[in-house]
């Protein structure tokens, strides 16, 4: 109560001085501003019990009641309500998204619009708006009763996935933010590990596949904050004890016989923390990459198990199951056919490098291109 | 685009495999519908185990197993998605059961719920 009134009384004397004057004896002035507003204060507070309290009678709130409760328990309980109630699928994932950094993780709009490469009124437009339809929904803020929390759940991880992917690939050029995205993600997935209702198998593969990948933030940065690929990266600079933390979880996720996409991901990851190439690496990933194709398709997971492919068949097999994707306006598409190609034709293999160059819209991925296509015409 | 279905039929189920055949066979059965899942083209399937099969016939008469009477039986099913019967005949060319002999793949396809079929 006390730092209410100095801070009050401040806040008086920045809003009078400026106008009227500095007084002749300030302290004097804020120790009597002060003294003036402990009284009305005492007097308020005094009234209200004496006068007010009686009236309103038991179900007024008791002083006690009113008071906030901050243990951790209970921060963690209204932000677990508050995260399914962003989530909700009546509004659109980016919204969900958006709100998530700005309720639950304190992010600043500049700062939402700089990690989606666009500009604050677009941001801010997008979040009234999500939350004009939540208020005209009447989305409760609490945890969905028992038989909805497994679908509202499936909702809420596809945001944090996406929150994490939008840290890990973002073309955001702001390393420290990239990071801080992937750590909330992070935070929150492991909220839901923590809360008995929301501990399911499948969050404990996602908060896997996340650490998995999270320990290379250090390795895939150069000193210049330029990417460094897998191949290039120092092994000793990625985090084991992340990959403990992960591979922990994994193990956690197995119980139960649903298998879901994270599942699949983080055992496609799991493989990656494992630098050396052996034929059982590469059968594994492949496998992964089959089954979540069939689960769930993306032109990420068709170009990587492409890869894998060359890795277990080698890249004449390759070829030929890449051609059949149909992906010809994808830039990664045809820097992974010039490299299939480039022991094996090198014309075929500048050719298809240049048509990625031709596609690429990034400088790091135009650069990134170039070298490869320049190291090919050396051969 | 349509839909199909590759019914997987084996000209004798009875044929037991080793678990190391089978642990291969699965393998390049993945590798198959990988290859068309990385297409998009893969809406859903299921290999359908031998193993508690029943027939029931007629008036209600139930017997054991797909096996005895009929020899062909049906090993699983995948269904794709295609343009044309052709595109979906060359993805079951891939199909691994076509390498046992007397096996086959039948391919149908799926009646749409437009009103039509």
């Amino acid at each position: 109560m006390a730092e209410d009134i100095a801070s009050e009384t401040f806040l008086a004397a920045m809003e009078t001085w400026p106008f009227k004057g500095v007084p002749e004896n300030p302290t004097a002035w804020l120790y009597t501003v002060a003294k003036n507003k402990a009284k009305n204060l005492l007097t308020r507070d005094k009234l209200f019990h004496h006068k007010i309290k009686p009236m309103i009678g038991s179900s007024a709130v008791a002083g006690e009641d009113t008071e906030i409760d901050l243990s951790a328990k209970n921060i963690a309980d209204s932000q677990l309500q508050m995260l399914f109630t962003i989530c909700h699928p009546s509004i659109p994932v980016e919204a969900q998204i958006g709100l998530s950094l700005r309720i639950l993780c304190g992010f600043g709009i500049d700062e939402i619009a700089n990690a989606f490469l666009t500009n604050k009124e677009t941001i801010n437009k997008r979040l009234s708006r999500a939350k004009e339809k939540l208020r005209s929904e009447k989305v409760a803020i609490e945890l969905p009763p028992g038989h909805e929390i497994s679908k509202r759940l499936d909702a809420v991880m596809t945001t944090l996935y996406l929150l994490f992917n939008e840290g890990y690939y973002s073309e955001s050029s702001d390393t420290v933010l990239r990071n801080d995205l992937c750590l909330e993600a992070m935070r929150l997935t492991y909220m839901l590990t923590e809360n008995q209702q929301t501990n399911q198998p499948a969050v404990n593969a996602l908060f896997a596949l996340m650490c998995f990948h999270a320990s290379r933030f250090e390795a895939r940065k150069n000193e210049h904050g330029e990417m460094i690929l897998y191949h290039d990266q120092d092994e000793t600079r990625w985090n084991r004890e992340l990959i403990a933390k992960g591979v922990y979880h994994f193990h956690l996720a197995a119980s139960g016989n649903s298998l879901s996409k994270y599942h699949l991901e983080a055992g496609i990851a799991y493989w990656h923390t494992i630098r050396e190439d052996s034929a059982e690496k590469w059968e594994s990933i492949l496998q992964l990459f089959n089954q979540l194709l069939m689960v769930s398709y993306s032109p990420v997971a068709a170009l990587n198990r492409t890869y894998a492919l060359s890795k277990v068949k080698g890249k004449k097999a390759a070829i030929a199951e890449a051609e059949k994707l149909d992906l010809s306006n994808d830039h990664y598409y045809f820097t992974l056919l010039g490299e299939l190609y480039a022991d094996l034709d090198k014309e075929k293999a500048k050719e298809n490098f240049l048509k990625a160059l031709a596609l690429a819209t990034t400088l790091p991925d135009k650069q990134l291109i170039q070298a490869k296509y320049l190291e090919i015409n050396k051969k | 685009m349509n839909e199909y279905i590759l019914i997987f039929r084996h000209e004798d189920g009875q044929k037991l495999a080793s678990p190391e055949q089978l642990q291969a066979w699965m393998k390049q059965t993945m590798d198959w519908i990988g290859g068309i899942a990385a297409q998009n083209k893969f809406s859903s399937g299921t290999g359908l185990p031998f193993d508690e099969a029943r027939v029931v016939g007629y008036k209600g008469v139930v017997t054991n197993g797909p096996f005895g009477d009929i020899k062909e039986t049906i090993g699983g099913y995948i269904i794709v998605k295609a343009d044309s019967i052709e595109e979906a005949v060359e993805f079951a060319k891939g199909s691994p059961v076509l390498q046992g002999d007397g096996n086959s793949v039948e391919v149908r396809k799926i009646a749409r719920n437009d009103g039509l079929h």
